[in-house]
């Protein structure tokens, strides 16, 4: 493997000034947030460094669960601000953090214990990155179907109360909206896993790869990914969609848009 | 046969309201009194608070769906989700009450966008008879109605109450309206209800 030098990331970031010289020139006015997220990068990522080399050396369990949960916290005040309405109160946290929690967690559990199986089953090398990956992707799923569920309810608000004032039950008339959100949510990982080695080479194989891990081994780790993905995804978004739209409804079966806040 | 007692929702109220069977009262007032909220709360479509009874039952005893099958809303502006007129109706598209209407025969088979504002309301009219409600909560039934399709509206709903002995709320601006059709007429004004007294017929 060919380590980089600090030099080598130097000259890599003459590449972010050129871009940005141009966007000054063609007046893009988008140079200064390419700069800062160029540099945000940076810090973040050595951050990460520094504290993944950490925990990687102690193996502390305590520790391990301590980063998961401020990734599944972070992702899930991702979710939060992706949503142009927002459940009011702690709804608004708690639906897509629940959902990343059940779905993103449970399955990393199963495929550190089940498939992995490497003694203890939380070695970080293992736990972070698998848990960080499948957060960060089923993340995008629940956004996504959230928002659409969320948006959709209140543009058919009319349609949705005719539905119930013809005695239909909320689930009943909000099924079809519900359906296209969950859908919604899957698309991205359908498309990653249908173009995966065409037209993407998926950046962790990629990875694997320029560390000189066989292209065979980097290939099966990640499919095992894609499916790990695909599922955290399918169960987080069917079960945040689901959870939000109960939350849309009362026990009278009555549409409660009172229940979300002003379009952000 | 229905009753409505110290209901209150959001600046409205409390007000009271009681119909027996085969009655109907006419509301009016200002736009902005708070008209079709008020019907909201008697569908139990938004919280409100005070209690309606059916026939003595209380509506917490029927889930909210059970309720407005039984006390349904018919709003001003009516909905309509799927592509033809007839999937609108599961059970069977009312071929008879739509002659009644002035439709003719085939009209289940209309594409809804291709209906005037008119044709979809009398087309509500008879989608809100589909379970036979008891009661009928009827906000501005023929704001978009030409005269001859008011009256075929009016006496259409009229045969239904006197068929079903279903008792009526109804929303209209026109004085002269509500007097054709009502027993009881009130007004709506400051959040109260005036003038419930027995007046025509």
């Amino acid at each position: 493997m060919v380590t980089l030098s600090p030099f080598d990331l130097a000259l890599a970031g003459i590449l972010i000034f050129i871009n940005a010289g141009l966007s000054l020139l063609l007046r893009l006015n988008i140079g200064r947030q390419l700069m800062v997220a160029a540099l945000r990068t940076v810090l973040q990522l050595s951050l990460l460094g520094f504290v993944l080399k950490f925990i990687f050396d102690l193996v502390n369990p305590g520790l391990i669960a301590l980063m998961a949960l401020f990734m599944l916290a972070t992702a899930g005040w991702e979710v939060m601000r992706r949503q142009s309405y927002r459940f009011s109160g702690i709804w608004g946290f708690g639906i897509g953090t629940s959902a990343m929690c059940l779905s993103s967690f449970l399955i990393t559990l199963f495929a550190l214990i089940a498939i992995i199986g490497k003694d203890p089953w939380y070695a970080p090398q293992y736990a972070i990155p698998l848990l960080g990956m499948i957060l960060g992707n089923t993340m995008t799923g629940i956004a996504i179907g959230l928002d659409r569920l969320t948006q959709t309810v209140w543009e058919k608000k009319a349609v949705i109360e005719t539905r119930l004032m013809l005695g239909q039950k909320f689930s009943e008339a909000v099924s079809d909206i519900r359906r296209d959100s969950i859908r919604s949510g899957l698309i991205p990982i359908i498309n990653a896993m249908s173009v995966a080695g065409i037209v993407s080479l998926p950046g962790m194989m990629t990875g694997q790869i320029l560390a000189g891990a066989p292209p065979m081994e980097a290939v099966k780790y990640q499919i095992l990914i894609m499916f790990l993905i695909a599922g955290g995804a399918g169960f987080g978004t069917i079960f945040a969609v689901g959870a939000g739209a109960k939350r849309l409804s009362d026990g009278r079966d009555r549409l409660r848009l009172d229940r979300l806040g002003k379009k952000t | 046969m229905f009753s409505a007692r110290n209901i209150r929702i959001h600046h409205i109220g409390p007000l009271s309201l009681s119909l027996r069977a085969g009655e109907c009262a006419g509301i009016s007032g200002p736009s902005g009194a708070g008209k079709s909220i008020l019907m909201r709360a008697f569908a139990d479509m938004e919280p409100f608070s005070g209690d309606l009874f059916l026939k003595d039952t209380p509506h917490h005893r029927f889930s909210g769906p059970e309720w407005r099958k039984k006390v349904a809303l018919m709003p001003a502006e009516s909905q309509w989700w799927f592509h033809t007129a007839g999937e609108h109706f599961p059970s069977g598209f009312p071929e008879e009450n739509a002659a009644a209407l002035g439709f003719s025969p085939d009209v289940g088979n209309w594409e809804i966008h291709r209906l005037s504002s008119g044709e979809r309301q009398r087309l509500a009219l008879l989608r809100i008879l589909i379970h036979r409600p008891e009661v009928l909560l009827l906000d501005e039934p023929t704001a978009n109605l030409d005269r001859r399709n008011t009256e075929a509206a009016e006496n259409f709903i009229l045969a239904y109450m006197e068929k079903t002995r279903a008792a009526v709320v109804w929303i209209s601006h026109d004085p002269e309206q509500l007097r054709r059709v009502c027993h009881t007429l009130c007004k709506l004004e400051d959040g109260r209800l005036t003038g419930t007294g027995k007046v025509l017929y």
